[in-house]
């Protein structure tokens, strides 16, 4: 199995005991959701949205 | 615009398909005539002779030596697509070609590239080592699916479906009841789907392959290279066995589960499958079973996105579906798609 890596993998965490995603991109801004469709628009959305 | 992405590699058959002997089979709406040459390389070429448009499939087309004769007006071709001969003239017409497809027979496949050639690059073709590797034992098959190539991907990203679907063969209801881990590496174009459940049922399907009886750790780690490689790699272990640090996993069950996905047309999928383990090697009887268990599995998946290909097809324009937290892979490799649909 391919563990993966490099420089832009973003990753999507369903938070431990919650309904929550939270997800994180590959300029480390996190943030979380409720609603998966919404999520991707922001990830997909970066750089907007995403300074920490 | 096309919902297939072109500029991409599909599997068209698996080698053992393609003997020598005319084969044909219609991937992203292309017909492709298949055959192995007496050198045992696979050629591919446009299954329509460029006279008249007759099938060169179809009888009394035939194959002789390396060369395809036309049934219908014995327009003949070799095996890079040129034009030998053409009946009651000796000249002829510098047009009368076909154009060959590039292939690359890999891993048990045969892949083809559907698009422009000058794109070709045999290194993106995504690997599934263990279909040939002498390390495992495979069972694998095809089914028609009369659907869209799109819902048999949203309904392998999202294997909560196990345990409503697939209830009493490999779906119980730790599958749907444990969270999953996304990630999508946007440089490798790969999604990446991870439920790992520490205490389950141990399903009919695992429990009789692998002997393990009671609760097991059940382990699902997908990798999905669109558009057409799915990866499922399965870990069956007792409950509380994780593999060491230097990744040795001795108690541990281990199922490479393979799909290709690739579309017929913009309605009709060829919907590969393989299973290959890595215990038991050999054994006739854990390969029937698990050929014809996996090949149950398979059928239930086909008969139900079947009928939601029916459904989504005659529904007005504009039907909202919802998503939830299950559906994160699933859009995931939707927005992988649509990106290579747009390159395309």
């Amino acid at each position: 199995m391919t563990a993966p890596s490099g420089d832009r993998v973003v990753r999507v965490h369903w938070v431990q005991g919650t309904d929550r995603l939270r997800a994180v991109c590959h300029c480390s801004a996190e943030r979380e959701f409720e609603d998966p469709v919404e999520m991707w628009e922001w990830l997909l959305g970066h750089p907007v949205g995403h300074a920490s | 615009m096309t919902s297939i992405p072109r500029d991409q590699w599909y599997v068209a058959a698996y080698g053992a398909e393609i003997g020598h002997d005319l084969f044909t089979r219609t991937v992203c709406g292309e017909s492709i005539l298949f055959w192995r040459t007496r050198d045992g390389a696979v050629t591919a070429v446009p299954d329509r002779c460029v006279h008249r448009r007759f099938p060169l499939s179809q009888a009394p087309s035939r194959l002789v030596d390396d060369q395809v004769v036309c049934g219908y007006h014995g327009f003949t071709y070799d095996a890079g697509g040129r034009c030998v001969a053409v009946p009651g003239q000796s000249r002829i017409p510098r047009t009368a070609r076909l154009l060959p497809y590039p292939v690359v027979e890999q891993d048990s496949f045969v892949w083809v590239f559907i698009g422009d050639r000058a794109k070709a690059e045999a290194s993106r073709i995504p690997r599934a080592p263990w279909l040939v590797s002498p390390d495992h034992t495979t069972v694998a098959g095809m089914e028609p699916l009369r659907a869209r190539y799109s819902l048999l991907v949203d309904n392998l990203l999202d294997l909560s479906h196990e345990t409503y679907l697939h209830g009493g063969y490999i779906g119980t209801p730790e599958v749907a009841a444990t969270p999953i881990t996304t990630a999508v590496d946007e440089q490798a174009g790969i999604v990446h789907v991870s439920r790992h459940i520490d205490d389950a049922e141990c399903p009919p399907f695992y429990a009789k392959s692998t002997g393990l009886r009671g609760r097991i750790a059940r382990w699902q780690d997908i990798e999905y290279t669109p558009p057409c490689l799915y990866l499922l790699h399965s870990r069956i272990a007792p409950v509380g066995s994780v593999p060491g640090p230097d990744g040795a996993d001795p108690d541990a069950f281990h199922v490479e589960v393979v799909y290709a996905i690739t579309p017929e047309t913009e309605h009709s999928t060829h919907d590969f499958w393989c299973v290959a383990r890595d215990f038991a090697l050999g054994d006739e009887e854990v390969s029937t079973f698990l050929a014809e268990s996996n090949r149950t599995v398979v059928l239930q998946d086909v008969e139900a996105l079947n009928v939601l290909e029916q459904v989504i097809a005659t529904e007005p324009a504009g039907c909202q579906e919802l998503s939830i937290n299950i559906d994160t892979g699933g859009l995931a490799a939707r927005r992988l798609l649509q990106r290579l649909c747009a390159a395309s």
